[in-house]
């Protein structure tokens, strides 16, 4: 697995650029992560990124948008406003997550 | 440790125009997630997604059926008891039907999968995009004011096929 430097900091990532040390992130390289794929973070886009967080802490799997929905409370839809065209991907890059595994 | 250079994910790769159009025709509790999961994988992947429901398909969007399909085992020969390799009998005994579709919509539901009404806010939501079929309509005797108001319109073959130009296709 490559070792690149984000943020001052350097990191695990795989062939694709997805971190894979959960422990490697913190929310600086979350900044980067996300101005690198065109994304401004704002409160909302925290607040998707901080329920990734903590449920990949619990279940050990990158949550869906459905559940992100379900169980992190934010609209499948607004998730595509806030990440769009591949809102699931692009959650979990910034949050320093593999991509979800889950078809639904 | 030696650093390499930055590596970016290329989430804007793959053709922009992409436009996946899925055909439901079947109306069986177990068809109707095939179509479903695909359309929400492709509008995850920022696809441009069609669905169009024909025949027993258009069951999938009627307000007063969406929530009551059902999954029978007969002529299913795959049919197993989760986790085993013995057959389910197929023969229709009473009430088999019932009980089949209680047992798959309990399977789906462990699995975190939606049931279908709900399966298509989520698709809809995500800008997918429903239609009805006017042949279905006509022999149903049924109109838009029966079937999911974000259904955006009953159209025929030719609109289907016009509105499809260059999208792949599946037919289910």
């Amino acid at each position: 697995m490559p070792v690149i430097e984000i943020a001052g900091k350097q990191v695990h990532v795989n062939e694709e650029g997805f971190l894979t040390e959960y422990d490697e992130w913190d929310e600086d390289i979350a900044q980067v992560l996300a101005q690198q794929i065109d994304v401004s973070l704002t409160d909302e886009h925290w607040k998707v990124i901080r329920f990734l967080r903590a449920d990949f802490a619990t279940e050990g799997e990158s949550a869906t948008t459905r559940r992100v929905q379900t169980v992190g409370g934010i609209p499948v839809k607004e998730q595509f406003a806030l990440f769009p065209k591949k809102p699931a991907k692009k959650m979990a890059y910034i949050a320093g997550l593999p991509k979800p595994k889950g078809c639904v | 440790m030696t650093t390499a250079p930055n590596i970016i994910p290329d989430f804007d790769s793959g053709n922009p125009d992409r436009t996946l159009a899925i055909i439901c025709s079947k109306g069986n509790l177990d068809m109707a997630y095939p179509g479903l999961i695909l359309a929400n994988a492709a509008l995850g992947e920022g696809i441009t997604t069609h669905l169009f429901f024909t025949f027993w398909g258009f069951d999938m969007i009627i307000k007063s059926r969406m929530e009551h399909l059902q999954f029978s085992p007969a002529g299913n020969t795959a049919l197993h008891m989760p986790g085993h390799d013995l057959h389910i009998p197929q023969a229709v005994a009473p009430m088999m039907t019932g009980m089949a579709t209680k047992m798959l919509k309990q399977q789906i539901a462990d699995i975190g999968i939606p049931e279908v009404p709900d399966f298509l806010d989520q698709i809809v939501a995500a800008g997918g995009h429903l239609w009805g079929c006017r042949l279905s309509a006509d022999m149903n005797k049924l109109t838009k004011d029966d079937l999911r108001d974000d259904v955006e319109d009953i159209i025929n073959a030719s609109d289907f096929i016009e509105m499809t130009d260059g999208a792949q296709l599946l037919f289910i």
